[in-house]
């Protein structure tokens, strides 16, 4: 008898989890990077060729590293708002310049500002592959130990700043 | 002026649709005779108003009416007529539109095609059918209209996706809706029988000629989309288990265990809740199809726009009506039962059995289609479920199905015997086994997949064959002929249905076990040599279409020192949504495609190329063409007999009933 | 956030299904063929991450090209096929194979099927064993025998 209730029983449970997938995004990938050591790399600097930066300089420090790129529509939507967050100081904040042409990235902080204390120069996007990016903006937040602590897959906005990144940021600084 | 018509005339067909379902279910219920008789000209009403909506919008975008939101989104003025006009349904707004009207079209179907049927009964069916346009009807006219206005007009329209811009686009997706929508008529029924606590076997046989045209519809409908994803995208493939193939395919596998379970409860009487459930299933998981195309839940290629608001309103829409549906069948189908009484082996157990299968498959493509949502949705991170996970399952399942398909229709009905059939079918056996080891051998190499899958094609074919041969040799060789006559139209159906399913097989297993490819740089004038045929490029040059600019290849194709054809491979750019796009060269034979597809320009006029030898691969298409026949051919069977009686019993003036041994079967009977 | 996301998608996607812009980046051919056909069977089995509904074979996106040329170096390398998915994997998640693994977490796709097999032939054979078997096939008696008859015959008078 309550066999037959069976059919009903699978559909509400089914139910219930479409009713929660419409508020996730199957198209992000969640980064297994998250609770781990941020791959090392070493890469010239954007400004100065002769100059390398490398993971270890990140190290005893909150940082922030934005992958970003001259070509990249979305990140022109998110510099303002590093470039302010540069401005108060309350984190550190490094570039990855994802697959670029130097005159090209030089350029475009010329006119856009420069929010970066140091960018790295990511030509051929070796490192970007060993960071799991897939899709320019995203930034990552590291903390003082060089772990990564949160990836941020589109460009920051003033709700996700305000939301996600700066409280850890603040937790992470002790 | 024109659009506002068709949006009043969307907004009077919901009036209608209202009238047509409150009235005629609550009328049948309390047997108040007016309200009954609502039902059939209010469905005919709402089918006049939902064709002037649909000639509105077509309309508008015949004359590149702007003004009209939906009408700037997908289509452009120097877009060709013929695909302004399928533009219709490119996109989420339109497509509703006709899936809508496609709902009034099989409703106005079922309000001819019913005079048969008790009233009451019609009228439950008409209702229930109501109730879904309601739902389709109030999604449209609260969020997704199709006639809303842009102010002010633009001036010029963004073009409809160049990937839509094909005929493919003109014939699939109607084609399809007509199987997906078609399916509410078995549903309805089911519900009607329901709600009436009539599960005779009249049901069944009132449900299955609609059953086997929209599984008809169905077939079709997945079978141009896979042709055309084939030629259009570029990559040579024909199936790619994507979530919106997968919501597509569902139904269709349900229909197929539908159709077969209808037959026992037609025949037999056996089966009847069974078989209302798979009825409810199959039409649900239509609508569960509907609700991931739009919703966004699933990442798909064929997705249109999401909008998690819109997914919310679908999702509601089906909680209500599969819910219902479910909660109707655990109150009233406990008292039907399953009725019936057939031994362990017999023809309604291997249906049984043949339904077990589909029913688990469709469950398979359902959780691996739905996987990745389960996981995220419980935190548990992210995983891809595509191709290998589905080949890998799916496949083995349908192993025993084929195996099925050649006893089945030897078998029995209540009781057989398996030694029985198996004598009668030894041979059939030999030969199959003959034939996957030879034939593989003879193609080229031999491997236990491609081996296997000639072995079930080998199967239902020869099987099929003897069984036809043993029923016409009934009466010896003078008696051939009459026996071919006399077989019902529904055993024709039936055989070539499974015939199309053994074309299908060979198809996919040769193509799959013997194509070979080679993708590699091309200068002008370079030769490769591929499968036996040689292909020598001759330069791209630029050519101009209608709405877009291309650069076109030039290949020519040789066997041996034969010339057999010129292809043209494409790079197209159209004109307003300037994306590269491929279009393939093809030349299709029916034993073999060579296909070539132009990659990237090389300096100095070379170009990279992707060249394809495909053994019969046409028959992937053709398999199904041959069972939608089958489908056709059954599904005709039943009212010419009964029409064409009637006929006689008219011309004859004889009276129906007592004297005419069999027709007091075809009569619906009341229990 | 999501609607950021999905427009910033939006504008890489339509390049997706077709062939991405004239890019710079080359799609680098070893000469190993046994090389490129190590490659194309794995990535056949990988997802493309810009054009997620494309196999890492069939797409040309940017990335896909990229992480080609890194799965040919690796396996130039000498790095076997499951290190070579281990790799991916370590990078970027499951969601980049198209089969996926089998643990804990998806031990019911995998075997689903195969228990459901199991589950509906064991419910169906149990049905089937308990279906009544009715005295249907006894042969009728006289009285019903008698019966039959006076109903065939008024059948065929008519």
């Amino acid at each position: 008898m309550l066999r037959y209730l069976i059919p009903l029983g699978i559909f509400a449970l089914l139910v219930v989890f479409l009713a929660r997938g419409l508020y996730l995004d199957p198209h992000q990938v969640p980064s297994p990077l998250i609770g781990k050591p941020a791959p090392d790399f070493v890469l010239p600097q954007v400004q100065d060729a002769t100059q390398q930066i490398a993971r270890k300089d990140l190290l005893g420090k909150v940082t922030l590293l934005n992958v970003w790129a001259s070509w990249c529509v979305a990140c022109r939507q998110e510099h303002p708002l590093l470039v302010e967050l540069a401005r108060t100081g309350a984190v550190n904040i490094y570039g990855l310049n994802y697959k670029d042409k130097r005159e090209d990235a030089l350029r475009w902080l010329d006119q856009l500002g420069n929010p970066y204390l140091v960018s790295a120069f990511d030509e051929t996007g070796k490192v970007g592959i060993d960071y799991g990016v897939y899709g320019v903006p995203e930034t990552y937040v590291i903390d003082r130990q060089g772990i990564i602590r949160y990836k941020l897959i589109g460009p920051l906005t003033e709700e996700n700043l305000r939301d996600k990144i700066l409280p850890l940021v603040k937790e992470l600084q002790g | 002026m024109i659009p506002e018509i068709g949006h009043f005339a969307l907004i009077i067909a919901l009036c209608i649709a209202l009238a047509q379902s409150i009235f005629p279910l609550i009328g049948a219920a309390r047997g108040i005779a007016p309200w009954i008789a609502l039902a059939r000209p209010a469905a005919q009403g709402q089918f006049v108003f939902m064709t002037i909506a649909l000639l509105c919008l077509f309309y508008a975008f015949a004359v590149n009416d702007f003004s009209v939101l939906y009408v700037a989104s997908n289509s452009n003025s120097a877009l060709p007529i013929q695909y302004r006009l399928a533009a219709l349904w490119g996109a989420h707004e339109g497509s509703l539109l006709l899936w809508a009207f496609i709902l009034s079209l099989w409703t106005l179907a079922v309000t001819i095609f019913s005079r048969s049927l008790p009233d009451e009964f019609v009228a439950r069916v008409l209702g229930v059918m109501g109730l879904v346009s309601i739902g389709f009807l109030l999604f449209m006219l609260f969020s997704s209209n199709p006639f809303e206005r842009l102010i002010p007009a633009a001036l010029e329209g963004r073009d409809l996706n160049p990937l839509l811009q094909d005929a493919g686009l003109i014939v699939h997706p109607p084609m399809l809706y007509m199987g997906y929508v078609g399916f509410s008529v078995a549903f309805s029924f089911a519900i009607a029988a329901l709600l009436g606590g009539h599960l005779d076997s009249a049901w069944a046989r009132w449900s299955r000629p609609w059953t086997t045209v929209a599984w008809s519809f169905q077939t079709l409908g997945i079978t141009l989309g896979s042709w055309w994803a084939y030629y259009e995208l570029g990559w040579g493939g024909w199936w790619f288990w994507d979530p919106v193939e997968n919501a597509s395919f569902m139904p269709w596998v349900m229909g197929t265990a539908l159709i077969h379970s209808l037959s026992v409860t037609e025949k037999r009487g056996g089966f009847k809740s069974w078989t209302v459930l798979l009825a409810i299933f199959t039409f649900s998981l239509s609508l569960l199809g509907t609700f991931v195309v739009r919703s966004g839940v699933l990442s798909s290629v064929h997705a249109f726009a999401t909008d998690p608001k819109r997914g919310l309103f679908i999702l509601i829409f089906l909680a209500i009506v599969i819910g219902g549906s479910l909660a109707l069948y655990a109150w009233r189908a406990p008292r039907v039962g399953m009725g019936g009484s057939f031994k362990l082996l017999s023809r309604e157990a291997m249906l049984l059995g043949n339904n077990v299968l589909f029913t688990v498959a469709a469950a398979t493509i359902l959780l691996g289609t739905l996987y990745p949502l389960l996981l995220d949705a419980l935190g548990l991170g992210k995983i891809s479920v595509g191709p290998p996970y589905f080949d890998t399952v799916f496949v083995p399942l349908m192993v025993p199905v084929v195996f099925l398909m050649g006893i089945g229709p030897i078998a029995r009905w209540k009781q057989t015997s398996l030694p029985e059939l198996m004598v009668r079918l030894r041979w059939a056996l030999g030969a199959s086994v003959i034939t996957a080891l030879i034939l593989p051998v003879v193609l080229g190499k031999w491997s236990f997949m491609v081996s296997l899958g000639l072995f079930m094609a080998a199967w239902i074919v020869f099987s099929g064959f003897h069984n036809l041969w043993s029923k016409v040799m009934r009466n010896g060789l003078n008696g051939m002929k009459a026996a071919f006559a006399s077989l019902p139209r529904a055993f024709y159906g039936m055989f070539f249905a499974h015939l199309g399913v053994a074309v299908f097989i060979v198809g996919v297993t040769i193509s799959g076990g013997f194509s070979t490819e080679k993708e590699l740089r091309m200068d002008p004038g370079d030769k490769v040599e591929l499968s036996g045929y040689t292909f020598r490029f001759d330069g791209a040059t630029q050519v101009q279409g209608p709405n877009y600019q291309a650069m076109e290849g030039s290949v020519r194709v040789f066997a041996g020192d034969k010339e057999l054809t010129v292809l043209h491979p494409q790079k197209r750019v159209y004109l307003v949504q300037r994306n590269p796009m491929t279009e393939a060269g093809i030349d299709a034979g029916l034993f073999r495609h060579l296909y070539v597809a132009l990659g990237q320009p090389v300096s100095g006029g070379a170009w990279s190329l992707r060249l394809y030898y495909k053994p019969f691969v046409q028959w992937i298409w053709l398999g199904p063409l041959v069972m939608i026949f089958g489908g056709i051919l059954a599904a005709s069977d039943r009212r010419y007999r009964l029409a064409a009686r009637r006929a006689k019993l008219a011309a004859s003036g004889a009276t129906p009933g007592v004297g005419v041994p069999g027709l007091a079967a075809e009569l619906p009977q009341q229990r | 956030m999501k609607r950021t996301i999905t427009l910033a998608l939006l504008l890489i996607l339509p390049l997706c299904g077709w062939a991405a812009k004239e890019t710079k980046d080359v799609d680098l051919k070893s000469n190993n063929p046994a090389i490129e056909a190590r490659l194309h069977v794995l990535a056949k089995e990988l997802r493309c991450l810009v054009c997620q509904n494309q196999t890492l074979a069939d797409s040309e996106a940017e990335l896909a090209i990229d992480l080609r040329n890194e799965i040919r170096a690796l396996l130039e390398k000498g790095l076997t096929d499951e290190q070579v998915v281990d790799y991916l994997v370590q990078r970027y998640g499951d969601f980049v194979r198209f089969r996926p693994p089998v643990n804990e977490m998806t031990f019911l796709l995998w075997f689903g099927p195969l228990l459901l097999v199991v589950l509906g032939s064991g419910l169906l054979i149990f049905y089937l064993k308990r279906l009544p078997s009715r005295a249907n096939n006894a042969p009728l008696s006289d009285a019903e025998h008698k019966r039959l008859d006076k109903l065939l015959s008024e059948a065929k008078e008519d």
